[in-house]
């Protein structure tokens, strides 16, 4: 990245290749990133298929790995009809609003010690800012799509973000209060010396609240109730078709895959090794069992397996219900916790450091 | 400031959670319901009309598509009637034969309701779960009467035929290795019954399986229980029938009240619940696919120990043996007569009814002594429960409006004949 940048440098002006070499990185962000998101569709289908006995696709392709690309090709292809008693404008730009926060919150998030496109300092609180900003592009669709089951949707949506925002919050305030820091890369840093320096085991019961509120904030099962295919078809989307729809859907894996690595960045150490530095001075084992991109990749990855095991596991809540539990039992936890980690730092009882 | 009024929505008749065509109208305030307004006659085939113009035999096939998720118990109410009417009984070995197949049917409804109530309800496994074994009983439904769903087994005076020595076996294709074929055919050995068994054997373990994931499921709990209460008078009042009515608490079966076919022989029990909620009805239908599963064991045993006849010798009503068809006179004019005009039935009328997996699924015949029916009413059970609609969902909310239609386990094939 260093030797990219001087060798723009020597013959472009400064402004505009740093402005090249930003544009690279988002392009080395976001391209794995779409990748990594329909190939997360395929995941889902084959890992709940197993789950429920059946083969999942297995068609297109050698053992079905085609299937995402064909999925894609129909999506691009198919017709995008604008229900007649709609608002046209806001019907289309819903969508892009529902996916342009879902990418953008990836420029904060590191994947390795520096691999960070932004590192800002607030990190954290442009997550909170930038992923609630999902929201509106979901209610947007609702209300344009003029459909009695799209605005029904919406109107859970914007009840349940908000509610879950805020215990989500709480669980994000007990790690910025043990790791001393708004800054993804520090707060793992906090986190080093192997398994126990992980912020899991200081904030259990935050990482629990967080990850359900993260399932509720993506609207994915068992809080789907946003899609709640048997009671409101589809909901928001009811009325999107091709790729207007597959924006939506795109924003909803890209949540998926962040909340799945802000689990894994804030709770579970990022990208460093249970092991801390136990294999440091064996040569292929450091590299294995020492800190790096791969251990990041597999905490999402168990993560986003969770999402998928929730979903073939559990039935949906209904839309009270979640209130009820966003409201009475998450928010709680998180405010005990946050007040027994808060008199733990009074009292310099800091077993985390 | 706006006057505030409640919305209607239009639910259905292309709605993924309406069951086929039930089109509701309901008046919501807000998430919850106001007046629950169903609309059925969307799959009105005429059924009964069609009936009046069909020798009594031809139309056992329309009974398969009333309920078609549970064929062969529409059956058995019909031909109970018409039997009724001749006066005549299937010999004993048909009747446990019927016995069994109406139970592998309850089995076969419940298993479709347990999925298409969990899909209703999210939980979207258990509708793979149910197939699996659902699958295996429509292959035994296949081995006896060459149809996976409308069966037309029944018949005046006993069942089409004996069940078969052999069951059919999975053949190599192309998405099938041999190890594949080896491990679907591994039960298929040997003969109808001795399938029936090992599904009997292994099936308590796959309704272990469901309750795992539902019975003590907290949110499956939250959802079901104290949803679309029936209290035991008002459901008698309205006319529920089955698990509807069994859940409230009322022990009402036909199977032990009015004993038709092998029934009164057999040892089971009838599961009642006790607060008439979706949940109870819930743990009644489970209890019933341990009962069913034990009737057909009881029935598979006798079965094996007890050849002999099927189908009623008076060939004026069942068909005569092929083989004697071409060698007697007497038979070829018998299945002449059968096959063109049929049979008259006496005039008169009955009404025969049989528990159905369901609630209770009765026939009343009207005959002016020709070989059509005069008039052909079936009274289906989903249709009585349907007009409960609006008193079990009043005040729930919307997603609740899902569980009531999947506790009253609604086909519109009857609902609307």
């Amino acid at each position: 990245m260093e030797t990219l940048t001087t060798f723009l440098n020597s013959f472009l002006p400064e402004g505009l290749s740093a402005f090249i070499v930003i544009m690279l990185k988002i392009v080395a962000i976001m391209l794995p990133l779409i990748l990594a998101v329909a190939y997360t569709t395929f995941a889902e289908r084959k890992v709940i298929g197993y789950m429920q006995s059946r083969m999942g696709p297995n068609r297109v392709g050698p053992k079905g790995w085609l299937q995402p690309i064909a999925d894609t090709v129909k999506l691009m292809f198919k017709e995008i009809i604008t229900p007649t008693k709609s608002s046209k404008v806001v019907f289309f730009i819903a969508p892009m609003l529902a996916l342009a926060p879902a990418l953008a919150v990836w420029s904060v998030i590191p994947f390795w010690d520096g691999g960070v496109l932004a590192n800002v300092n607030a990190g954290l609180l442009l997550i909170l800012a930038v992923n609630s900003l999902d929201v509106f592009g979901i209610i947007l669709a609702g209300w344009a799509s003029n459909s009695k089951y799209a605005i029904l949707s919406s109107l859970r949506v914007g009840a349940q973000v908000v509610s879950y925002e805020i215990a989500m919050g709480f669980a994000l305030v007990g790690v910025l209060m043990v790791s001393g820091s708004l800054n993804l890369t520090e707060i793992v840093k906090a986190q080093g010396g192997g398994l126990l320096g992980w912020n899991v085991f200081p904030l259990c019961g935050l990482f629990v609240v967080f990850f359900i509120s993260g399932v509720a904030e993506t609207n994915r099962a068992p809080f789907d109730v946003a899609e709640g295919e048997s009671e409101i078809v589809a909901g928001f989307h009811v009325e999107y078709s091709g790729m207007a729809f597959a924006l939506f859907f795109l924003a909803e894996y890209a949540s998926m895959i962040l909340i799945s690595t802000l689990t894994a960045l804030l709770f579970f150490g990022g990208w460093l090794s249970p092991f801390g530095n136990t294999f440091a001075d064996t040569p292929i084992l450091s590299f294995i069992f020492g800190d790096g991109f791969h251990w990041l990749l597999l905490k999402t990855m168990f993560f986003l397996f969770c999402y998928l095991w929730f979903r073939a596991t559990f039935p949906r809540y209904r839309y009270d219900q979640i209130m009820r539990l966003g409201w009475k039992i998450l928010i709680p936890v998180t405010l005990v916790w946050i007040f027994g980690i808060g008199i733990a730092i009074a009292y310099g009882w800091q077993p985390w450091l | 400031m706006p006057e505030i009024r409640n919305f209607t929505l239009n639910f259905g008749p292309a709605h993924p959670a309406a069951h086929g065509v039930l089109r509701l109208v309901l008046e919501m305030d807000g998430e919850v319901i106001q007046r629950a307004d169903p609309h059925v006659g969307l799959l009105h085939r005429g059924t009964e009309k069609l009936a009046e113009s069909k020798p009594y035999n031809q139309s056992i096939g329309y009974m398969d598509r009333l309920d078609y998720v549970s064929m062969m118990c529409n059956e058995h109410g019909y031909v109970l009637a018409l039997e009724k009417m001749l006066g005549i009984e299937a010999p004993i070995r048909a009747q446990y034969i019927r016995t069994m197949f109406d139970e592998i049917t309850r089995i076969l409804n419940h298993l479709l309701w347990i999925g298409a109530h969990g899909l209703d309800v999210g939980a979207m496994t258990m509708f793979l779960y149910a197939f699996r074994e659902r699958e295996d009983l429509m292959d035994v439904y296949e081995a006896v009467s060459g149809a996976r769903l409308h069966a037309t087994y029944y018949r005046p005076g006993g069942v089409y035929r004996d069940i078969p020595d052999v069951m059919p076996l999975h053949e190599k294709s192309k998405w099938h290795s041999d190890a594949d074929i080896k491990r679907l055919n591994d039960n298929r050995g040997g003969s109808v019954l001795d399938f029936i068994e090992d599904f009997t054997n292994r099936f308590p373990k796959c309704v272990d399986e469901y309750e795992t994931l539902l019975t003590d499921n907290r949110i499956w709990k939250q959802r079901l229980v104290d949803i679309g209460i029936v209290s035991p008078e008002r459901a008698l009042q309205l006319g529920l029938t089955g698990a509807m009515l069994r859940g409230s608490g009322v022990e009402w079966d036909l199977r032990k009240k009015q004993p038709y076919a092998m029934y009164d022989q057999l040892d089971f029990d009838i599961p009642v619940g006790t607060n008439g909620d979706s949940y109870d009805r819930y743990l009644v239908r489970m209890e019933e696919f341990r009962q069913s599963n034990k009737i057909i064991k009881q029935c598979v045993d006798w079965l094996r120990a007890n050849p002999g006849p099927v189908m009623h010798d008076d060939h004026k009503i069942t068909p005569p043996k092929r083989e004697d068809m071409k060698g007697d006179m007497e038979a070829l004019i018998h299945h002449f007569k059968l096959a063109t005009e049929g049979y008259c039935l006496p005039e008169g009328e009955a009404y025969a009814a049989i528990e159905h997996p369901k609630g209770e699924f009765g026939c009343y015949v009207v005959s002016d002594g020709a070989n059509k029916p005069y008039r052909l009413k079936v009274r289906a059970p989903g249709f009585a429960h349907m007009s409960a609609m609006d008193e079990l969902t009043k005040g729930h909310m919307l997603a609740d409006v899902v569980t009531v239609i999947g506790t009253m386990d609604i086909v519109f094939g009857e609902v609307d004949r």
